[in-house]
């Protein structure tokens, strides 16, 4: 029990950080609540759907269909995020500014609202995707009694995961709500970047990115990526005991590319601010 | 201002990272992969213990014979991949040091082997 509890929570863990973020940035925005219950729901549902393909979608891609739909769903969450953020910088002083623009917000937050869902459903898909097949496996091969303990396990360990998500939120709002954007987009940039450097080690994995394959640290004696703290920066801000050339580059360059984005679309003046192109 | 609107245009961007990616991976493979096959029965790795030389990249190929999907993961391979019941798992590994790599079957965790590399 205690096994299946630890390999459940492990893979729920990940999703939990990026929804109680994702619910922190659009805090107060209208209609969130459907919008993120929307993104988990259909989230897993796609991991189900993956996991009934799993035999199809592995062999596909001469063996490699994993990693590049791996890859793929997370360059989608990578762009979400980047609009996200730059919109954000574009709109989001200013409404912030105006008191008065209470009922603009609501329409303003919901613009990246959508985009914000796809990247939970991203999120909830990866993660659930192992944890449906694990469970499926437990299911399929019970011996009686083994199997009602392991899905005990799966089903406390999910709890937990539900438990980390509302820890982020809750430990996200207690930061004051002017210092809030700053850090949200901050978390958001790193969140992309780390995705990025995921994406392209999914890549490398499947052979189709060959470049720069060198280790450039080892700190896996020191903070492994299996270890729950290892794995938190994993999530937050794509920490990797063992990244390679390649992966460092493409994080240095996704997280410089949404801050000149950011700078290049922001208004520095919240009063000037025209309506967008 | 050339540069400006690079920075300014997202879709110039992607397709400038498109295209040195994709210049990237088509430099030449120095070395043709060797293949190594193992598969998994009984949640038991068949064999246990499989032998591959150092420094060259490889082919695993993990067949996986049960009725229950498996996931091969090695911690110090830096692999995690999910093979469906009768199915097969490709995996490709960059050239290696010497020594031991422990595997096992994630979803079963006490379906362990090891990769010998000499």
């Amino acid at each position: 029990m205690l096994a299946a509890l630890i390999i459940v929570f492990r893979e729920v863990f990940e999703a939990g950080l990026i929804v109680g973020i994702v619910m922190a940035v659009t805090r107060g925005v209208g209609h969130r609540g459907s919008w993120i219950g929307g993104g988990v729901l259909v989230g897993v549902l796609g991991a189900s759907l993956v996991a009934v393909f799993a035999g199809a979608l592995s062999a596909a891609f001469a063996g490699t269909g994993q990693e590049l739909f791996n890859a793929a769903i997370l360059g989608v969450a990578v762009v979400m995020l980047t609009w996200h953020n730059v919109w954000m910088a574009r709109h989001g002083r200013a409404l912030a500014a105006e008191i008065r623009a209470a009922g603009e917000a609501v329409v303003a937050g919901s613009k990246t609202l959508a985009g914000l869902a796809v990247v939970v459903g991203v999120a909830v898909l990866r993660e659930g995707f192992e944890v449906v097949l694990f469970l499926y496996g437990v299911v399929v091969s019970s011996e009686a009694g083994v199997g009602v303990s392991i899905l005990v396990g799966g089903i406390v360990g999910m709890l937990l995961g539900g438990g980390v998500c509302a820890l982020t939120y809750w430990g996200l709002l207690t930061i004051p709500t002017r210092h809030l954007f700053s850090v949200t987009s901050a978390l958001i940039a790193f969140l992309a970047a780390g995705m990025a450097a995921q994406a392209t080690a999914f890549l490398e994995r499947a052979n189709t990115v060959t470049a720069l394959p060198q280790v450039v640290w080892d700190s896996s004696l020191i903070l492994p990526d299996t270890s729950i703290l290892g794995r938190a920066l994993h999530t937050l801000i794509g920490y990797s005991d063992r990244p390679t050339a390649m992966q460092l580059t493409v994080y240095l360059a996704v997280l410089g590319s949404i801050l000149l984005l950011m700078r290049a679309f922001g208004s520095p003046r919240p009063l000037t601010t025209r309506a967008q192109a | 201002m050339r540069m400006a609107f690079a920075v300014l245009n997202p879709f110039a961007g992607v397709l400038v990272f498109v295209t040195t990616m994709l210049a990237f991976s088509a430099s030449p493979h120095a070395q043709q992969p060797d293949a190594v096959a193992i598969s998994v029965k009984g949640h038991h790795f068949q064999p246990a213990e499989i032998r591959a030389p150092a420094n060259r990249p490889l082919i695993l190929r993990v067949k996986n014979l049960d009725a229950t999907p498996m996931e091969f993961e090695s911690v110090s391979l830096r692999v995690e991949k999910v093979v469906a019941p009768g199915g097969e798992g490709v995996i490709n590994i960059r050239p290696l040091a010497p020594g031991r790599y422990e595997f096992m079957d994630d979803f079963h965790q006490e379906t362990r082997g090891t990769l010998i590399v000499q």
